[in-house]
């Protein structure tokens, strides 16, 4: 059991008996106990444990060790967002045409239906899990093929160039997607401040990895930390964002905070969240989830309804907050961004660099 | 055990196997599915599916390890439940997720394994659902024994079903792996030995 002291909580005092009922941790005990023989009542306890949340009780951490996966968000994600989320306005950015007209999807359906390992791989654990990480004060350091290493915090970050809002589709690879309304500037402008060399094909960027505040790094489920990578024209590209907002508001932990990168006609998990270091590479940085499953995550990622995940169809798509009868829409090409970034893929095989 | 106890006992099993399917009820009367309802819907009946198949497997485990043998009338019950909570299952797959969209879900079962061995284990459920009533008990005779041991193979297939649908992280489809591999592993242990056993005594003389 990992401890805690109740200095590290957050200030908005959780009380344990908010998030994770007692029995829940006690039926685990139970779970334990009856393995192999009280079959019936066993499986349903498995079934009813809710995500675990890094719950301070008595100066340790509960459950938050132990991460089990589950795909259910809490039913009760307008609670999570009243009780976990601090809000916080962003004041001075640009209203964009970005994705006019789009229907957004709901700011607490963004809020807690999250992949985000590090806190977790329940959908509707970041929300929770995440109120110990924090964001500020927050520097990236500058490395690899440059002119110079150095380093920005998210302040100056912030200034280097007008704050946008830009309307994205957000296509998940696991078949899900979202329109989320990000704050942010072009990772273009960070590209031209670090000054790279001739040399610099690529980008990596690196996230954060602090087992402390990330209860999900603790588990080996992935090679931490978290690594993606862009080719340099397609971080040139203006599409190409580093969000540090969302909703007209201060980027929650659980999306990502307090910057991220959104490509969005890539699949989600291109969009290194919490990034701590960003290198400039000659040749093409191995990621994480390529590592993982070198079979089913390429490095391009480019959303694609002709190229299946082994595992899953990707030629559809479930908008999330269509509802229980929504259905499915059709996915498209880049996403629907093909007249800005098909140019940089052309003559390439997108079958073989899916 | 006398037969009105079975009767409660019977009685509580509906009560409590009717629960998660009023929950979800509950749930989406009031827009409480989360983000993603219909995943949702998908994942609660497909895991009380299992559930319920590794209760109904659990049976015979039972027998064998106490000599109790009172719980075996409650298997059909518990089997059925399976059946209809992975009937469930399939129709939030086919009519919530793809609309009854058949091309579109005949290529998803043709081509990705974890569909198609989901999508086997669900058929296979079907005839062991039909012969479940006395009649065909008493009219199959030794072959309703045999046929009813797909279960175990829909056991293996359900399994390969979940842990092939988790990106990463194993962990709860491992837990159901678990209890499959105890539940098989009593009757293989119990099979063996009895045979060890018999070779034994033939030894002897």
């Amino acid at each position: 059991m990992v401890i805690i002291s109740k200095s590290d909580a957050n200030p908005s005092n959780i009380q344990p008996s908010e998030i994770t009922p007692r029995l829940v941790f006690e039926d685990r005990r139970t779970f334990i106990k009856a393995a192999g023989f009280g079959l019936i009542a066993s499986s349903s306890i498995l079934l009813s444990a809710k995500p675990r949340a890094a719950v301070i009780a008595g100066g340790e951490t509960k459950g938050a060790g132990v991460l089990v996966g589950r795909a259910n968000a809490p039913a009760t994600s307008e609670k999570v967002v009243s009780k976990y989320i601090p809000r916080q306005k962003i004041t001075g950015y640009n209203k964009t045409a970005y994705g006019a007209g789009e229907k957004l999807t709901k700011y607490q359906d963004v809020t807690t239906y999250n992949n985000y390992y590090e806190f977790g791989t329940g959908k509707g654990d970041p929300a929770i899990e995440s109120t110990l990480f924090k964001p500020r004060p927050w520097s990236i350091s500058i490395e690899g093929e440059v002119k110079k290493a150095k380093s920005i915090n998210i302040e100056e970050l912030m200034k280097l160039a007008p704050l946008e809002e830009r309307i994205y589709r957000h296509r998940c690879v696991e078949a899900w997607s979202m329109v989320i309304p990000w704050v942010g500037l072009p990772l273009a402008s960070l590209v031209k401040w670090a000054e790279p060399t001739g040399n610099a094909k690529y980008i990596e960027f690196i996230s954060a990895n602090d087992p402390k505040t990330m209860p999900g790094v603790r588990s080996p489920i992935l090679d931490w930390p978290y690594t993606e990578g862009l080719r340099m024209d397609e971080a040139m590209n203006p599409l190409t964002l580093l969000a540090v907002g969302l909703y007209g508001e201060v980027l929650p932990n659980q999306n990502g905070a307090p910057v991220r990168l959104v490509a969005p006609w890539k699949y989600g998990f291109k969009g290194a969240k919490a990034i701590v270091k960003i290198r400039f590479v000659e040749k093409m940085p191995l990621t994480t989830w390529v590592k993982s499953g070198p079979n089913e995550y390429g490095f391009y990622a480019n959303v694609n309804p002709e190229v299946d995940h082994p595992r899953w169809s990707q030629s559809s798509e479930k908008p999330i907050g269509a509802g229980l009868f929504g259905g499915r829409i059709k996915t498209k090409m880049f996403n629907g961004y093909s007249e800005q970034v098909a140019q940089m893929y052309a003559g390439m095989d997108l079958f073989n660099n899916f | 055990m006398d037969k009105q106890r079975i009767v409660y006992i019977k009685s509580l099993i509906w009560f409590l196997a009717l629960l998660p399917l009023a929950r979800l009820v509950w749930l989406g009367a009031n827009e409480n599915l989360g983000a993603n309802p219909i995943e949702f819907v998908e994942r609660s009946t497909g895991t009380w599916a299992l559930v319920f198949l590794l209760a109904t497997l659990s049976m015979t485990p039972i027998r064998l390890l106490t000599g109790q043998i009172w719980q075996i009338q409650l298997r059909r019950l518990l089997g059925l439940f399976m059946f209809f909570y992975a009937s469930l299952h399939v129709t939030t797959y086919v009519w919530l997720d793809f609309s009854f969209f058949w091309p579109d879900i005949i290529k998803d079962v043709a081509k990705h394994p974890r569909i198609l061995v989901g999508f086997a284990a669900f058929l296979l459920t079907i005839p062991l659902a039909a012969t479940s009533n006395s009649f065909m008990i008493k009219r199959l005779k030794t072959n309703w024994k045999k046929l009813h041991q797909a279960v175990y193979l829909i056991g293996i297939l359900a399994i390969l079903h979940f842990l092939w649908l988790v990106k990463k992280d194993v962990t709860e489809p491992l837990y159901f792996a678990l209890v499959l591999f105890f539940l098989l592993g009593i009757r293989l242990y119990y099979k063996y030995q009895s045979k060890f056993s018999k070779l034994h005594k033939g030894v002897r003389i």
